[in-house]
């Protein structure tokens, strides 16, 4: 692998289009899929006959209960008679499917690309975390019973061992979280809840309590991507993606050390190279990392580099990932304030940053005048770190 | 868009109908293990990326991509997986390594076909839940109505299309990879059962389980290796409507269309002049033809003179399927493009043995994904 090279085909992003994110939204997945896809067109001033290729990202298949999930949404997204494509990382593959669209534009392939994002969870019966029983391994897992906040409670357990870290510092995440929701048009559970809240919520599995927890969600998201020369035909402002980092850890978690994601290390070490980014605590102005739980917000940013190891409690406490802090992190209000429609959430963190730094997030703009961002998610067994590194 | 990525590296497990003996992560690591072999890489030094294809609902896994990187050497790296058939990685790794990015790529797909017990009713949860799910429970059905169309727009007698499942399946015969190899005759296949009128059940081919790995390479990594590197020179890849009613059935546009977009980048003006050899979609009997048609392969030839005037025959003016397509080595489902594009790099090679076509400096390779699915990709290969 080359690093440091001089891209032949700079990637630009034009536009960002977002449904409402909601525990249950009638229109089926195609109708919320070209919702989305609509308003990233209009936003960034374009017809769907400019586009030349769409990628669309979707996590299991089971929630929609669509086998080849992405052949049926073809005409939704917007792919009709175009060259499509669904590309899958688990939970990570909202952010994922923006990388993918990178390559089809920095191959020299595609100039004009839509993004698509879509995730309705809840047809699924009785209850969506029943589909997640169906991604452990079939033989040496799955007979146990094992639910996704079964293994998440094990990793944010050895996480706040090794780093000594207390549940109201990670409460803390919540709270600031889903108050930034309260600014976002499109979340789900925005709130004004104190750390108390938190703490005396329902235990789900311990240390996980619910408002720990992001929530079930419909919803979609898109993005306009086009080559440089494309991007200053149709905006004087477009927000360039200058890095981009994936990476995948071993299938067998349960050897792993949870305490310290290696492979977001990784992940984001890619994305960096590839920006000429060599201090990212200095150099990323506002990050979107992942938070579907509130101790994953703090296991990322150490991941990211953008705290040491068991540092991200005591920024977040100080008050530096606040919108006007230092570093803000999740000023949309995160998967745990707007929803957690998987693959959607992804793209709604990369818009989020692709707002940000337009200086277009109204009541949500950071404090501090951003030009680099970070959007980042996760997926598979805990086991996959997607990035992507934006600048104006 | 010229030469500059190259396939330097290809291995397949055999296709079997049945396998007790392994499991898929197993199958991949056989794959993959003589993929690197022929490449003469070492994964965990030198692999870059690695794109799997591969559905869930074949599985029975939600989110199979965190069971791809550790029999693949692909642990900690960038990995990835995409909904689709192995072609469509070959796609995507294409356009990976033409970032510039990154120089090495491995592209897996598999089949496990024998292991899913109701493989018609995983096919029908395809279908659109609210139009066609209620009144469709065989989705070769739509193959029914596709193959009558095509009979009728392009003149086939049903002799024909038996001829190429007999063709097929003989040439399966000498490839050591493929399973339903047989000598049959038209009688035999025009008289199976029918399935669907005027499908029948030799029309359709079987489902066959095993694992392909490809390794891509840019150009400059590709001339550092001792192999001789077969090239991409095109890639198309297009979806049409899911909606089946509002498709051409007789010439599938999708098709058309990702071969314009192939057949532009690789410069070919005349295919059926310049190509050499063709690996197309024979899923059904009809579809080499439907294929042929809509990869302008026919230079004027009407359907039935193809095959019995011996034009597609391994000896012909273009081979068509003479690995014996997936009615000799079976339909192993997202595997299928790649087992295909295998078989071609074989060719390119000179390497294929009793099933060699003579001297190939360029080839073809096409697919369709299965009912209810609209999409199709097409890769041109060159020497």
């Amino acid at each position: 692998m080359r690093m440091n090279i001089h891209f032949k085909n700079r990637v630009a992003c034009i536009g960002a289009g977002l449904t409402l994110f909601r525990r249950r939204l009638f229109e089926t997945p195609r109708e919320l899929a070209w919702e989305a896809a609509k308003q990233a067109l209009e936003n960034a001033g374009m017809e769907l006959k400019d586009i030349d290729c769409v990628v669309f990202g979707s996590a299991p298949d089971a929630f929609d209960g669509i086998h080849m999930q992405g052949e049926y949404m073809v005409d939704g997204a917007g792919g009709y008679k175009k060259p499509f494509t669904r590309v899958y990382v688990g939970g990570g593959t909202g952010v994922f499917s923006v990388i993918a669209g990178w390559w089809h534009v920095a191959s020299g392939l595609c100039d004009k690309v839509l993004v698509v994002a879509e995730e309705k969870m809840s047809p699924a019966l009785p209850h969506p975390q029943y589909v997640f029983h169906h991604i452990f391994d079939p033989i040496t897992d799955k007979p146990l019973g094992v639910n996704l906040i079964w293994i998440f409670a094990l990793e944010m357990h050895r996480y706040m061992y090794k780093y000594n870290i207390k549940k109201e510092d990670i409460a803390l995440v919540s709270v600031k979280n889903k108050r930034n929701a309260l600014d976002h048009p499109a979340a789900q559970l925005g709130a004004k809840i104190t750390v108390e809240d938190v703490l005396n919520s329902e235990v789900l599995v311990w240390p996980v309590q619910r408002l720990d927890i992001s929530p079930v969600s419909d919803g979609a998201g898109a993005l306009i991507l086009t080559s440089e020369e494309y991007a200053k035909q149709y905006t004087d402002t477009p927000v360039w993606i200058d890095g981009v980092g994936w990476n995948l850890d071993t299938t067998y978690w349960t050897n792993r050390d949870l305490a310290f994601p290696k492979y977001l290390y990784y992940a984001g070490k890619m994305a960096y190279k590839m920006a000429g980014i060599h201090n990212p605590r200095k150099e990323i102005d506002v990050a979107e990392v992942y938070d579907p739980f509130d101790y994953k917000e703090l296991h990322h940013m150490e991941g990211l580099q953008l705290a040491r190891k068991g540092e991200a409690p005591i920024l977040t406490r100080e008050g530096v990932t606040e919108r006007d802090g230092d570093l803000p992190i999740n000023p949309s209000g995160g998967l745990l304030g707007v929803g957690n429609p998987i693959a959607a959430a992804g793209i709604m963190k990369v818009a989020e940053i692709f707002w940000q730094l337009r200086k277009e997030a109204g009541k949500r703009q950071v404090a501090k005048d951003p030009t680099t961002g970070l959007a980042q998610a996760w997926g598979d067994l805990m086991q996959i770190g997607t990035v992507v590194v934006m600048r104006v | 868009m010229g030469r500059d990525v190259a396939i330097i590296g290809i291995g397949s497990t055999n296709y079997t109908p049945m396998t007790t003996e392994y499991s898929y992560k197993e199958l991949m690591f056989e794959a993959a293990l003589k993929a690197y072999e022929d490449a003469g890489i070492n994964p965990r030094k030198e692999l870059d990326a690695l794109v799997t294809a591969a559905e869930d609902f074949w599985e029975g896994i939600s989110i199979f991509d965190e069971y791809i990187p550790d029999q693949l050497g692909a642990v900690l790296k960038p990995a990835l997986t995409v909904s689709g058939d192995g072609l469509w990685g070959i796609i995507h790794g294409y356009m990976l390594v033409k970032t510039g990015y990154f120089d090495i790529v491995a592209v897996e797909a598999h089949s496990k076909a024998s292991d899913i017990d109701n493989i018609m009713d995983v096919w029908r949860i395809a279908l659109d839940p609210h139009y066609h799910r209620p009144i469709v429970d065989n989705v070769h059905i739509f193959a029914g109505l596709e193959m009558m169309r095509f009979m009728e727009e392009y003149n086939v007698s049903r002799e024909a299309l038996s001829m190429i499942v007999v063709k097929n399946r003989y040439n399966a015969l000498y490839n050591p990879m493929a399973p339903y190899g047989t000598k049959t005759d038209i009688e035999t296949v025009s008289n199976s059962e029918v399935v669907s009128y005027p499908l029948r059940k030799m029309d359709i081919s079987e489902y066959s389980d095993g694992a392909t790995v490809v390794v891509l390479a840019s150009k400059e990594v590709a001339e550092r290796y001792d192999k001789e590197p077969i090239w991409i020179e095109g890639v198309g890849w297009i979806s049409d409507s899911p909606n089946i009613e509002e498709w051409d059935l007789a010439c599938p546009s999708h098709v058309v269309l990702a071969a314009s977009m192939a057949y532009s980048q690789a410069n070919i003006d005349n295919p059926f002049k310049e190509i050499d050899l063709a690996e197309v979609d024979d899923r059904y009997s009809y579809r080499e033809f439907q294929s042929l048609v809509a990869l302008d392969l026919t230079d004027g030839y009407m359907m039935d003179e193809l095959v019995f005037e011996g034009v597609i025959s391994p000896s012909g003016e273009l081979p068509v399927n003479p690995s014996g397509g997936y009615m000799g080595m079976g339909y192993p489902l997202e595997a299928g493009g790649l087992v295909k594009l295998y078989n071609a790099v074989v060719q390119l090679r000179g390497e294929a043995g009793p099933i060699q076509v003579g001297d190939v400096e360029k080839a073809v390779v096409m697919t369709r994904r299965e009912f209810p699915s609209p999409s199709s990709a097409v890769v041109v290969l060159g020497r």
